[in-house]
């Protein structure tokens, strides 16, 4: 009997990570694509499927030389990596593809052969609200913050906590770009850039990507995994809203608790039985409304739980353990390398390992909150 | 010299900035179920309905959440610290807006505090902005 069910074989990041003044955005996505293609041991005629964000697969076929029967470009900001995985594994189960490979590369620091981000002066983003100042993601993207902390007591304190429990995790990677200790007294001393925003408390902005390699459990079987292949249990994707200001409630998102709820029931797992946990960080805040909207935690506990540890290195709930889009690397849309993340943790490889992960969910955001998507993986 | 944003209306939205060049904020008011929304669109958000008829607001709101902004957007460098905020209109949605008639910080922006609507020139269009009740200047 064939078996069509779709694992991930291959996952690597670019060689380089952080800053990397020569490479356009095409470049990085090749780049990586050759580096998990190798971690699969496949070539890319073995491909004939393509999704990508950063570059459009369009592009990224023409450079590899693939003739695709399948192609995936959905834009949904940075969770969009997570949506192409979870469409590669649909694809690849009805038999529309056999073996996807699925790009992340994005000069998000040196902006070299990048993608243009825009919108109309007529669209209702510039109507109704450019017209009122607000500056990039740290102006716009925390906008409900004040209200969360309002509502659940969460101190500016316990909020750089998170970039400090972070910064553990990064001390103990190599690759991450930022790895010098850092005290809660450093991140509210650094700049506010939009309060209550301050500079510690947003992502780093680097250059880089990642690629994954997606077949079915037949074709894998032919394969020399050293770590063997990873498998996604449970999967979920879901719009939010196209403007911050349209939110339902901006102390919570709709999006993450859907997310959560559907990937765990789909995996059938409980939260008791997530091992490692990665949540979208562009900001600090996101790890607390993500904790707490994927059910980890109880309305307002966050703040508390992260400033007393718990999902710092020995803590009981590892979280964001490459170092995260605040201390690893976050090039613009960095949900590829929260999945990079689990997969390492699952195979055993990362760089601050945790013990014993059987279980790894990944969760990420697109744009301010205009949606978001959940894996939750395993070793297959 | 940069200047900021001026919103260009559409067919849609054309009612509203009208409303803002009347002195008046108005919103699309659902027929069938008697709800006011904020943007603009052809159908009633909650119940679908295309019965969709434009009336003026009170104008009254309280601040909901905001940021202020260390960093000024393109034209805003004058401003700087400024805030952006969202607002919860009486009638219900919520909008952003900027705040005016009252310094722009933490110990001054109280959430919950109550505002009303008044309205700034920029260029060809009248910006609904908020502040204080009663402070008009």
């Amino acid at each position: 009997m064939t078996n069509r069910q779709a694992v991930i074989v291959g996952a690597a990041e670019t060689t380089g990570l952080g800053k990397l003044p020569t490479m356009s955005n095409l470049d990085l996505h090749v780049d990586g694509a050759f580096n998990a293609l190798a971690d699969a041991g496949l070539a890319p005629g073995d491909i004939d499927g393509i999704a990508s964000i950063g570059s459009d697969p369009i592009d990224v076929a023409r450079a590899l030389g693939i003739h695709a029967s399948y192609l995936d470009s959905t834009m949904v900001g940075g969770c969009s990596s997570l949506f192409h995985l979870r469409h590669a594994l649909a694809a690849i189960e009805s038999g529309r593809a056999t073996t996807v490979l699925i790009t992340h590369g994005e000069s998000g620091r040196s902006r070299v052969g990048g993608m243009h981000f825009g919108f109309a002066p007529d669209s209702n983003i510039a109507q109704f609200e450019f017209p009122y100042g607000p500056v990039g993601p740290p102006g716009t993207f925390p906008m409900g913050l004040l209200r969360y902390m309002k509502t659940f007591g969460l101190t500016h304190e316990q909020l750089a906590s998170v970039s400090v429990a972070q910064r553990q995790w990064a001390a103990m990677n190599p690759r991450a770009m930022m790895q010098s200790p850092l005290t809660i007294d450093d991140v509210l001393a650094s700049p506010i850039l939009a309060y209550p925003i301050h500079l510690l408390e947003c992502c780093l902005v680097g250059d880089g990507g990642g690629a994954l390699v997606v077949t079915t459990t037949d074709r894998a079987k032919d394969l020399d995994l050293p770590y063997g292949a990873v498998r996604v249990l449970g999967s979920a994707e879901a719009p939010e809203a196209p403007m911050i200001s349209m939110m339902e409630d901006l102390t919570t998102s709709r999006a993450f608790r859907e997310c959560g709820r559907r990937a765990l029931g789909e995996a059938g797992l409980s939260h008791s039985d997530i091992d490692h946990l990665m949540i979208y960080d562009a900001f600090a805040f996101l790890p607390i409304y993500g904790l707490e909207d994927l059910g980890f935690l109880g309305r307002g506990e966050a703040g508390s739980f992260i400033a007393e540890g718990r999902t710092a290195p020995g803590g009981t709930l590892p979280l964001n353990t490459n170092g995260g889009g605040l201390s690893y690397v976050h090039t613009g849309m960095y949900g590829m390398f929260a999945i990079q993340e689990s997969i390492r943790q699952l195979r055993g490889t990362a760089a601050a390992q945790v013990e014993g992960v059987e279980v790894s969910m990944a969760h990420a955001v697109g744009g301010y909150f205009w949606a978001a998507a959940t894996l939750v993986l395993a070793k297959a | 010299m940069v200047t900021p944003i001026v919103p260009t209306p559409t067919p849609l939205t054309t009612p509203f900035w009208e409303g803002c060049a009347a002195g008046e904020l108005r919103l699309q008011h659902c027929v069938n179920c008697e709800s006011p929304f904020f943007p603009p669109q052809n159908r009633c958000p909650r119940c679908l309905s295309s019965d969709i008829a434009w009336a003026p607001v009170s104008g009254r709101a309280t601040l909901y959440s905001y940021m202020i902004q260390h960093r000024p957007a393109p034209g805003f460098e004058d401003r700087v610290p400024y805030a952006v905020a969202i607002v919860q209109l009486a009638e219900g949605p919520r909008m952003m807006t900027n705040i005016v008639g009252i310094p722009n910080t933490p110990e001054e922006l109280v959430l919950d505090m109550d505002l009303e609507v008044r309205f700034e020139s920029r260029e060809t269009i009248s910006l609904p902005v908020f502040g204080p009740i009663g402070s008009m200047s």
